[in-house]
């Protein structure tokens, strides 16, 4: 929260000597206050009044990096508690556990998955973040064997998780540059733990199980020893718990500008869960409820679609509507003797029928009419997707120079436009009626159309 | 070394209304229990702040014909036999563990043939028998049919408490003076906007409809899909609700499962990508994940296909009510 008026006026020598300009320090304070002018416009500002400007406006959460390069991981700076609110900013990282007790091979084998793994939607690549590297075995040389190869096999950002200083400052030791999340600090191990990341420079987590007064004593020794990227580990590992103490934690940071909670959180639910699809949908909560690094204990395709699905869904500005530009599509090469199919702008409607086009082989025509970024139903309900409005497209776009035919394909949820598109086209134009959903386009396309 | 931390509990002046469903005997129907939703004075599962009376609750989507158009996953894990007999699938929903029954009136047979209400009351009446859940019923989706059907569900099934749908704001009238006239529920449905939520109430409400025999359906996609949109939708619709706006402190309802289940994810495994994993895991996975995020955004009653969701859900249930 910016400091007030009188509080800058506090931390002003309160001579009045006006050399900043102004007629008395609190007129000064007043202007700076009001953004007006910077505060090192008076000549005698303190190191420390500067210090507690800065602080006061910086944002109510931290941002922190973990990784370096393209592939790193930036969490934090979120504003609101509710993306409706504006919106939220960061998607959570999703990493994968490894156990450095897990056979060599089958370490590689996952750090390769990870790495390679992604899906596309709406036109993006969603992928994973990176992997946590467990000290389960306690000792440096096997976790030393671990981390050679995980690296061997992804340069995607990492957790080192282990609980003793010898085995992370190891650890720390060949990753040099790599800017681990370092996990964790706790009641026992916090000053080693500090000098490490303070040493490497790498954001530190932060775990204490025994409530939020004693997470928060912890996190303001690791700060007032000079760490500043902090993530924290609140211990709650089940469903309702980590459901209250996480939002208490959002509340303080972002309502009641609790600084000492202003940080990401790192969630573990495979650890309170007692099957895969329980762990998928604690994890999906933890998406929509302010977790900002999740760790899944496995490596599972149809567990990790979802997720990669619903943070993007989430993480979406709400006040964007996505659109495309709306025209004239080809897909293959088309020929003017091509099918050409319509339908709407909105980003999701374009991208299930283009995926779908593409998928059938059938060289087509896709009209994007403008829909105003709304689906084909809503659209049509909203008067955005009908008879009047595509063959205002049609002729906008020279459609009808580009084919020989004239046949248009048209979405089946609007089928009872048919009759009116017609009159609307005028000359021999015919409507023809797609259908319903979207991945029927392909067996439409082959069948159906000649 | 602890440092003090004030728990922020938001102060919500108004509760959500208790709405339920269904009748014993001792209140003049025929099931043998009733599910009452809503009562929640905070954010859903926010137990620190608040009181969360009723747990969410879990209904199981029945058709009233063989739904050929279904995921093979979902035929596969039903069986043709249970299908095509409303009857047999209402028992083996129960045996699920549904907390209730959604009847869908596909509105034709497998022929063809348009649903007369002689042949919906006839399936309703086979349902209420075959099971003691209360029951939820869903009219084909085209105004004139649902009217036509579900006014003669709505009488046949006096006294059972039932709760009956779309009422939509092109078509609300004929539903609930029926419900009026039975002693019924209704949903009331809209596209995905606070405020046209609350007019379709106010317009229902003001019909002398009691407001604690509505649903609110505001309309929700799939993960992937859209889900959210109704996700932000359900948040802003709850949370003016706790802050005292009355027409908008109502219990929502999701059909969870008839979004999914359209879904390629759902439908189909052939020519998907390897990154999409097991068809059936994702495929409960995607059902599972989508009805637990509205529940996070309000939603009282998910309507689901598949009976290995239904597991996950109310195993979900349980544990945000258990403090756990």
């Amino acid at each position: 929260m910016p400091l007030s008026a009188l509080e800058i006026y506090k931390l002003l020598p309160k001579t009045n000597c006006k050399e900043c300009g102004f007629p008395t320090c609190l007129a000064f304070a007043m202007r700076v206050a009001a953004k007006q002018v910077e505060l090192d416009a008076c000549p005698y500002i303190s190191e420390e009044a500067k210090e507690k400007l800065a602080a006061a406006s910086r944002p109510p959460m931290r941002l922190v990096t973990v990784g370096v390069g393209d592939n790193k991981i930036e969490v934090g700076n979120e504003t609101v508690l509710f993306r409706h609110d504006r919106t939220f900013v960061h998607e959570p990282g999703l990493m994968i556990r490894i156990k450095d007790t897990q056979p060599i091979k089958e370490i590689e084998e996952t750090a390769a998955q990870v790495d390679g793994y992604y899906v596309e939607r709406v036109g993006m690549k969603l992928c994973l973040n990176g992997v946590a590297l467990e000290n389960a075995s306690g000792e440096v040389e096997t976790y030393l064997k671990a981390l050679k190869a995980v690296q061997a096999n992804t340069d995607l950002p990492l957790i080192l998780m282990a609980k003793d200083p010898k085995v992370m400052a190891a650890a720390l030791e060949n990753l040099g540059d790599e800017n681990p999340l370092i996990y964790a600090a706790t009641k026992d191990n916090w000053s080693e733990m500090v000098e490490l990341a303070k040493e490497y420079k790498c954001p530190l987590a932060v775990y204490e199980a025994d409530g939020l007064d004693e997470l928060a004593g912890l996190v303001q020794q690791v700060e007032e020893a000079g760490v500043e990227e902090i993530v924290l580990d609140p211990g709650t590992r089940g469903f309702n718990d980590s459901l209250n103490v996480m939002t208490q934690i959002r509340r303080l940071a972002l309502k009641r500008n609790f600084r000492l909670f202003g940080y990401p959180i790192i969630t573990f639910p495979g650890e309170g869960t007692n099957s895969i699809e329980e762990e998928t949908i604690l994890a999906g909560q933890h998406i929509a409820k302010y977790g900002g690094f999740i760790v899944l204990e496995h490596f599972n395709p149809a567990q990790i679609y979802p997720l990669l699905t619903l943070r993007l869904n989430i993480f979406t500005d709400p006040r964007v509507p996505i659109q495309m530009e709306p025209g004239v599509y080809e897909f293959g090469e088309p020929t003017p003797e091509s099918p050409l199919l319509t339908t709407t702008n909105f980003s999701l409607t374009y991208f299930s029928v283009a995926g779908e086009i593409e998928a059938s082989g059938v060289p087509s025509w896709l009209l994007v009419c403008d829909s105003e970024g709304m689906s084909v139903l809503t659209a049509w309900a909203a008067g955005n997707f009908d008879a009047e409005r595509i063959a205002k497209d049609v002729k906008r776009f020279g459609v009808a120079d580009k084919i020989s035919h004239r046949k248009i394909i048209i979405p089946g949820l609007v089928a009872v436009i048919m009759g009116e598109l017609e009159e609307e086209l005028g000359g021999d134009w015919k409507v023809l009626v797609g259908p319903k959903e979207a991945m029927e386009i392909p067996r439409y396309l082959k069948e159906v159309w000649e | 070394m602890a440092v003090e931390v004030e728990i922020p509990k938001e102060n919500w002046s108004n509760a959500v209304v208790e709405v339920t469903i269904g009748a014993t005997e001792a209140e003049g129907g025929t099931r043998s229990k009733t599910v009452t939703v809503g009562g929640e004075t905070t954010l859903p599962f926010l137990h620190f702040e608040g009181e969360i009376p009723h747990p969410p609750v879990v209904a199981v989507e029945i058709q009233d014909h063989y739904p050929e158009d279904w995921s093979p996953l979902l035929l596969e894990t039903w069986g043709d036999n249970v299908l095509h007999d409303p009857a047999l699938w209402a028992e083996k929903a129960e045996g699920c563990g549904a907390d209730l029954i959604m009847l869908r009136l596909r509105g034709k047979d497998e022929k063809g043939n348009r649903t007369t209400p002689e042949e919906a009351v006839q399936t309703v009446k086979k349902v209420l028998e075959a099971t003691g859940l209360p029951l939820i019923v869903r009219g084909p989706g085209e105004a004139e049919h649902d009217n036509e059907l579900l006014v003669a569900v709505a009488e046949a099934a006096e006294g059972e408490r039932i709760v009956m749908g779309l009422c939509e704001d092109k078509n609300y009238r004929t539903i609930v003076a029926a419900a009026m006239a039975h002693g019924h529920l209704v949903i009331s449905s809209t596209p995905m906007d606070v405020n046209l939520s609350k007019q379709l109430v106010i317009l229902i409400t003001d019909m002398r409809f009691p407001i604690d025999r509505i649903l609110v359906d505001p309309t929700t996609g799939a993960l992937g899909y859209g889900i959210e949109y109704g996700y932000s939708v359900m948040e802003r619709t709850r949370i003016a609700g706790l802050q005292g706006d009355k027409m908008t402190a109502l219990p929502m309802i999701c059909f969870v499962g008839e979004e999914c289940w359209r879904q390629k994810e759902l439908k189909v495994n052939e020519g998907v990508p390897p990154a999409w994993g097991d068809w059936l895991i994702r495929s409960i996975n995607w059902e599972a994940m989508t009805a637990t995020t509205l529940i996070h955004s309000g939603a009282d009653v998910v309507t689901i296909r598949h009976p290995k969701t239904v597991e996950i859900v109310k195993g979900f249930i349980e544990r945000m009510m258990a403090g756990n």
